[in-house]
């Protein structure tokens, strides 16, 4: 598939390996990188290539918290106005949620300056995360190199069991490839069960596959993908999917019946073994947002299983929606009211404390579990804590046990 | 291309770009002498403090892993690190510090010892340990990369041709 994306956009049959140049579809930043990239393009001393395809989000350090933070927001906001391109204030909500919700279509090529930025694929884009002035030339040229990317064939067939979410079969596959199995290359979906996903769970999929080094993360578009979007009132759908007889360099068959809910242990991200093999492991924050798991789907999972009960002793819990949207659809279904009943603290739409500058840092000594996706040390801002990963429905259990639990007997 | 020589700072397998520019001292992105004071801090905090212009960050696998900020790559520069060694480097990490003008070279560097006196000729493809007195040599970089260093960097490169090619 991205061998087929990345032909189309550069204008001729391309294979593996190659280097070439190609046509961008949409180019966006963040608060994070966009003050860099915004110098780096002025001293190109060139404008936006179309201003249409290009958007600005603030989701990193919102509301700002300090003042760098703020002026950095500024230089951001009047940029991005100036120039005319898309523009999305503090509050709206995680760049990578919005571009899946207003922007990604199959069949593109999407960057951001961003690592997460491959979560596109999961409505088959060709999406990659890229630097600040590789972004700044591709903004200004409109197109980007791009060296031919290596596939590798996820497959995955059976049912989920019990409390087990697309999460865990992100969590087993960066466990299986290890940090750095799937550098460079890029990952491809399949099998009956990815199939069978909605959009939110295909969505944590492909977010993940950075975490092994990937490129990209897809998922071929189908009839879901074609719902999803119509179901935000959105065109642009067309079927993007593999030729019979795509070439992949391996193939890695996950069977979903045997896949148990999964930790993450602290410092890699790969360091992954199921629920019931951790141990007793007790927990003083539970954090449940980020680009990985903060969807509206994530947020219900949560607050079923905190539906009448009540976070154990001594234990926070933080919850931050990763957008608008969700939080909105939180407020109208009730799912807010559940968590905030049950003891939630909930932070505005952002990246919160994932990255570790706001919204729920633990302390000293402390053990934070996250919804996140990844774990190295300070990551949630503080050296002398650590993080666990799981999927939100681990999290909301182990917030109402206080240790590390399995999701099943609530759900 | 001119020799580099420096000292060797070493570096385990898997630095990510949050121990190079930490997420907790986000508010100083735009303030990148400020943020490179602590570059590498969690990963070993007598870098930052110790380092002198000319050294290098010799790294096992996967270096560079995670965010892809840019800042990363750009504050190890700053400090005058001239190239960074590795047995390999995540993708966005790689990209980037040719970008920015920052050598990235891949070689096994399991033989050298911190603080070994290092000299690296980028276009013979080679690296000696003056003090174990080794050679090692390394693959050069892919074309359009080997085109954006020699101009110091993609914005000059840009500048200079007004245009992407490979
Ligand atoms: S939620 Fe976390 S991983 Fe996602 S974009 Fe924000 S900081 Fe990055």
């Amino acid at each position: 598939m991205s061998e087929k994306i990345i032909g189309e956009h550069a204008g001729r049959s391309v294979s593996a390996g190659e280097t070439v140049i190609a046509s961008v579809d949409l180019c966006f930043t963040h608060d994070a990188s966009g003050p860099l990239l915004i110098s780096q393009l002025k001293e190109l001393g060139l404008d936006l290539q179309n201003p249409r395809r290009t958007a600005f989000f603030v989701d990193h350090a919102v509301p700002a918290p300090r003042r760098e933070s703020a002026n950095d927001q500024k230089i951001v906001r009047e940029f991005a106005k100036k120039a005319g391109a898309g523009f999305h204030e503090a509050g709206s909500g995680i760049c990578h949620q919005l571009v899946a919700e207003e922007y990604a279509l199959p069949g593109q090529i999407v960057l951001g300056t961003d690592s997460h930025t491959v979560t596109a694929g999961a409505l088959g884009a060709f999406a990659t995360g890229m630097g600040a002035t590789d972004m700044a030339v591709a903004m200004a040229l409109g197109k980007t190199w791009l060296r031919v990317p290596e596939t590798l064939l996820v497959k995955v067939t059976g049912e989920l069991g019990k409390g087990v979410f697309s999460k865990d079969v992100a969590l087993h596959l960066v466990g299986t490839l290890g940090s750095e199995g799937a550098n460079y290359k890029s990952v491809e979906f399949s099998g009956e069960t990815v199939e069978r996903m909605e959009t939110s769970q295909r969505l944590t999929l492909s977010n993940m596959v950075v975490e092994a080094g990937a490129k990209a993360g897809l998922v071929p578009s189908d009839l879901e993908t074609k719902r999803f979007l119509e179901s935000l009132g959105r065109e642009g759908f067309r079927r993007v999917f593999p030729d019979k007889g795509a070439q992949y360099e391996d193939t890695i068959e996950v069977e979903a019946g045997k896949l148990r809910p999964m930790v993450a242990l602290p410092g890699s991200v790969d360091n992954v073994k199921p629920v019931e093999e951790v141990g007793e492991v007790e927990i003083d924050i539970v954090f449940v947002g980020s680009c990985t798991n903060g969807r509206i789907e994530d947020l219900r999972v949560v607050a079923k299983i905190l539906s009448g009960r009540k976070l154990r002793e001594g234990v926070r819990l933080v919850v931050t929606p990763s957008s608008r949207r969700t939080l909105v659809e939180a407020v109208k279904d009730g799912t807010l009211q559940t968590l905030i009943g049950a003891g939630a603290a909930v932070t505005p739409p952002g990246c919160g404390v994932c990255f570790g500058a706001l919204g729920g840092v633990p302390a000293d000594g402390e053990r934070i579990l996250a919804s996140t996706n990844r774990n190295f040390k300070a990551r949630t801002g503080n050296p002398e804590a650590l993080t666990y990963l799981a999927s939100p429905a681990v999290c909301a259990a182990t917030a109402v046990k206080g240790v590390i639990a399995d999701p099943g007997e609530f759900l | 291309m001119k020799e580099l020589r420096g000292r060797a700072w070493k570096f385990g397998d898997n630095v990510s770009t949050d121990h190079i520019a930490p997420g907790r001292y986000f508010h100083l992105r735009s303030n990148l002498p400020e943020l490179a004071k602590h570059v590498l801090e969690d990963a070993r905090p007598d870098f930052a403090p110790g380092v002198s212009a000319g050294d290098f960050v010799v790294a096992g696998r996967n270096f560079g892993l995670g965010s892809s900020r840019e800042h990363a790559p750009t504050i190890i520069k700053m400090v005058g690190v001239s190239a960074v060694l590795a047995k390999s480097f995540a993708r966005i990490f790689y990209r980037n510090s040719i970008n920015v003008g920052l050598p990235a070279i891949i070689c096994d560097t399991t033989r050298i010892g911190d603080g070994d006196l290092l000299v690296v000729d980028l276009g013979l493809g080679k690296v000696k340990d003056e003090t174990n007195g080794e050679v090692l040599s390394f693959p050069p970089l892919p074309e359009i990369m080997r085109k954006i260093l020699e101009e110091g960097g993609l914005v000059k490169y840009v500048k200079r041709r007004g245009d992407l090619e490979v």
